[in-house]
């Protein structure tokens, strides 16, 4: 665990000395503070238009980075074969992966909490003082990072065994999968043969569910997050990556370097 | 008798190729050899004979498709081991938004080494590799040179007890070649046991207690530079001066440098050959014997696989 975390830090200070982040993370600054201005021609809805494009901004800067980061985690080590030196060392195969996962997953959390500071901060500026009510879009941040941390498991777990450019394709294609996950398990049932209603079902619970972490329509208006989604969707987060990461170590610590 | 450093048996490596990876091409096949603790072992071999894939497989970067290996007793894939071995690959590329100082750190941390330990070898290491004013520049920003140094650094820094060095001279000026051969005899006074592969013959004949020839996938010879080259004359080499164009037969086979003459005989035609140089004028400045070399041996080994597999071509068409 503690070679793990030897990783980590230094997947989290590869991340801080690379410009390209603070340009993205800048980006979805300038999009909040966009917000404000585009919430000044809304009349009466101010707050659900600057919390419903900060919170956009936010997660389509984090899904940006955690797909191609989370791709680049283990394909870059490869290819630039850094990882011999590493794997020299008394470090697991499996320690290595946990700790790329945990280093981009502290980046996230860091950029995350910045841009989130970000869009409280232009709340402020539009209401002049901050509700108690708007703590939801603290919760709705959190959910970010969780579907965040599934997409880096998920990109790492491809990229053990493909090309990245195949590997950012399969997280893509899964992420927009997982958006259906509630239709996909709702198909009405006439429709379809009996084997086929049993597989989209079977194949509903075992696509990550990404909806479940969507609560931004709640968060612009202001409507409490029941504690017990909170619990859920952390908890789900939690299994679903360490499944997703058990197997992505069962796959890489049979992989041969080039 | 104390164990061997490194133990490696019927080590046998394919890779498959082609549509659904019906065909395999044979990378290793069927090494089995012994590096014995505190030697400093030379792996030679051309390129694409088999050395890297050799010491892939030894350090758990890829895996044998049979046979076994061990070093220091332990099996190759107790990944704990590696505390007692020290690697540095094949052109060594290392995180280049890191500095020199800070990469040793990163990969010091990964042993049980207290912070002022980690601080004082990093120090140290890069005193040993010529570093110490580079310490604080990125790495983006290094030369290759330098990144052997910074690789040579990370093998030895926790004081390990096998060194698996894969081509450690690639890349270096003849003054960094020099000082990565101190080190590796350093090493060797030191008590450690040095395995690397070169194909830098000159370097293994005068470092190496023993080497392995690798050609083709397969080893070909283990020992001693000295017993594996055959150690009988091969014939009398005689230096001379000669000025003027004195009609001497010889003179034809002989090789000019100047107005000096290197000329080749077999052992029972020297005195003929001098009484003859002689009698047309010539100073003779030296006579040596010429005895087969390590260069030689290698050579042969070589040009057998190549014909070898000429051989196979003609008969598969």
């Amino acid at each position: 665990m503690r070679r793990a975390g030897v990783v980590a830090l230094n997947t989290f200070r590869e991340a801080v000395r690379d410009r390209v982040l603070y340009n993205l993370v800048f980006f979805a600054l300038l999009m909040i503070a966009a917000s404000v201005a585009v919430g000044q021609i809304s009349i009466g809805i101010e707050q659900t238009v600057i919390v419903s494009l900060g919170l956009s901004a936010i997660s389509v800067i984090g899904l940006l980075i955690s797909i191609f980061l989370g791709v680049a985690l283990v394909s870059k080590e490869m290819d630039k074969r850094t990882l011999y030196t590493l794997l020299a060392k008394p470090v697991r195969r499996s320690e290595f992966l946990l700790g790329k996962f945990a280093g981009l997953v502290l980046t996230l959390a860091v950029n995350t909490a910045a841009m989130a500071m970000g869009l409280l901060l232009a709340m402020l500026y539009v209401k002049h003082s901050l509700e108690r009510s708007d703590t939801v879009v603290l919760v709705a941040v959190y959910f970010i990072l969780l579907k965040l941390a599934l997409i880096v498991a998920l990109a790492l777990l491809f990229s053990c065994f493909t090309t990245p450019l195949l590997a950012i394709l399969f997280t893509v294609g899964l992420y927009s999968a997982g958006l259906y996950v509630q239709e996909l398990r709702n198909l009405p049932i006439e429709v379809m043969s009996p084997p086929m209603s049993a597989f989209t079902k079977w194949l509903s619970y075992l696509l990550p569910n990404f909806e479940n972490f969507n609560v931004m329509a709640m968060a612009a208006h202001g409507r409490v997050v029941p504690g017990a989604l909170i619990l859920q969707n952390t908890l789900y987060a939690v299994v679903y990556c360490t499944i997703v990461l058990t197997a992505a170590a069962a796959v890489f610590s049979r992989r041969n370097l080039k | 008798m104390p164990d061997p450093a490194i133990e490696i048996e019927n080590l046998t490596k394919e890779y498959p190729f082609g549509f659904l990876h019906l065909k395999k091409r044979t990378s290793l096949e069927g090494l089995s050899m012994q590096v014995e603790m505190g030697d400093v072992f030379g792996f030679i071999g051309p390129n694409g004979a088999g050395k890297s894939t050799t010491i892939k497989l030894l350090m758990g970067l890829i895996f044998p498709t049979a046979g076994s290996a061990r070093i220091l007793g332990k099996p190759i894939s107790d990944v704990e081991m590696h505390g007692d071995i020290g690697y540095l690959p094949e052109q060594p590329y290392f995180y280049d938004y890191l500095t020199a100082a800070e990469v040793l750190d990163y990969f010091a941390r990964f042993h049980d080494l207290t912070a002022a330990d980690r601080k004082d070898r990093v120090d140290r290491m890069l005193r040993k590799v010529g570093l110490e004013t580079a310490r604080k520049i990125q790495l983006r920003k290094y030369s290759k040179g330098m990144l052997q140094r910074v690789g040579l650094a990370q093998a030895i820094l926790h004081d390990p007890k096998v060194v698996i060095l894969d081509e450690p001279m690639s890349g270096l000026d003849p003054v960094g070649r020099r000082e990565v051969r101190d080190i590796i005899l350093e090493l060797k006074k030191d008590g450690k046991t040095v395995m690397f592969s070169t194909h830098i013959l000159s370097d293994a004949e005068t470092l190496c207690d023993r080497v392995g020839v690798i050609v083709g996938g397969k080893l070909r010879g283990v020992g001693a530079p000295g017993t594996l080259v055959d150690m009988k004359t091969l014939g009398m080499e005689i230096l001379f001066e000669l000025t003027g164009t004195a009609n001497v037969p010889l003179l034809s086979k002989a090789t000019r440098t100047g107005d000096c003459y290197r000329l080749q005989v077999p052992e029972e035609e020297l005195y003929a050959a001098i009484e003859q140089l002689r009698g047309a004028g010539a100073h003779i400045l030296s006579v040596s014997q010429v005895k087969a070399t390590l260069e030689e041996f290698f050579m042969n080994l070589v040009e057998a696989d190549r014909a070898q597999g000429a051989a196979v071509e003609v008969s598969g068409q």
